[in-house]
């Protein structure tokens, strides 16, 4: 593990963020397009571990420290919109949520 | 020991996007977050790792599968993606991929500092180093993030409150 240049991350990070956009695309459930943009956010968490370790400083772990808070009060508001989006529409599909829709 | 690590996570990241169940799909997240846990342990992010056991797939993944079960999703039909979309979506991606790519290619020779292989100090990434760091030069954001939390729990109650009619 310790023999594996930053680069690798990089590119592991860039793949994960891709599968997580894709995952946002392609979707039409609002709870799995939450997933993958959770699945997004811990993408750049790793390249943030990872710059880290390469440059022997500890702001990037606190970096890490903060996108995990926002992504804990992201998810709880989000439930919580997709809880009464379900209420009021019955449904979590994204394309039958279309009142706002030009 | 980095392949043993990401290909898993590749192919649990790919379930998550493509498992029909909500489910299915929160549960090969949770597994892709301890994978990520234990890749932040062996870079030396002890807390972080921690952290992510703790939050992530403690804290966050049971709000989703609570509202996965409070929305009782099972039974629910197929979807259906227009004509096209699929096609257009995954041409997006790679190019998006690609232009990350380069990006990260053309920044990285230029960076400076040694590589993730050289030794670092034993105290790095534990608990004492990262709260040095937070309380001192992160402080006034530190204090930031405690008012966004309180604002996302009071945002969150009053959204999934049921409005009397």
């Amino acid at each position: 593990m310790t023999t594996v240049p930053a680069s690798w991350y990089v590119v592991l990070g860039i793949l994960l963020f891709t599968i997580g956009a894709l995952g946002v695309l392609v979707r039409r459930n609002l709870i799995i397009v939450f997933m993958a943009i959770e699945l997004m956010l811990n993408a750049v968490n790793l390249v943030f571990v990872a710059f880290a370790r390469q440059q022997q400083a500890m702001d990037g772990q606190v970096m890490v420290f903060f996108v995990m808070t926002v992504a804990a009060a992201e998810a709880a508001v989000g439930l919580a919109i997709i809880l009464a989006v379900f209420r009021n529409r019955e449904t979590v599909n994204a394309d039958e949520v279309n009142l706002l829709r030009w | 020991m980095f392949f043993l690590l990401s290909v898993p996570l590749v192919l649990f990241s790919l379930g998550v996007v493509l498992a029909r169940s909500p489910v299915r799909s929160a549960l090969s997240l949770v597994v892709a977050l301890f994978l990520l846990a234990v890749m932040f342990f062996l870079l030396d992010a002890r807390m972080i790792a921690a952290l992510q056991v703790i939050v992530y797939a403690g804290a966050i993944m049971v709000l989703f599968l609570f509202v996965i079960m409070l929305l009782n999703l099972q039974h629910e039909p197929v979807e259906t993606a227009r004509p096209g979309q699929r096609t257009i979506a995954g041409a997006f991606a790679v190019v998006f991929a690609l232009v990350l790519g380069a990006v990260a290619l053309r920044g990285l020779p230029t960076m400076p500092g040694p590589g993730v292989e050289v030794a670092v100090t034993p105290s790095f990434g534990s608990v004492e180093s990262l709260a040095e760091r937070l309380f001192t030069r992160h402080a006034l954001a530190f204090e930031v993030t405690s008012v966004l939390l309180l604002g996302a729990i009071v945002g969150a109650v009053v959204l999934a409150r049921k409005i009397p009619r």
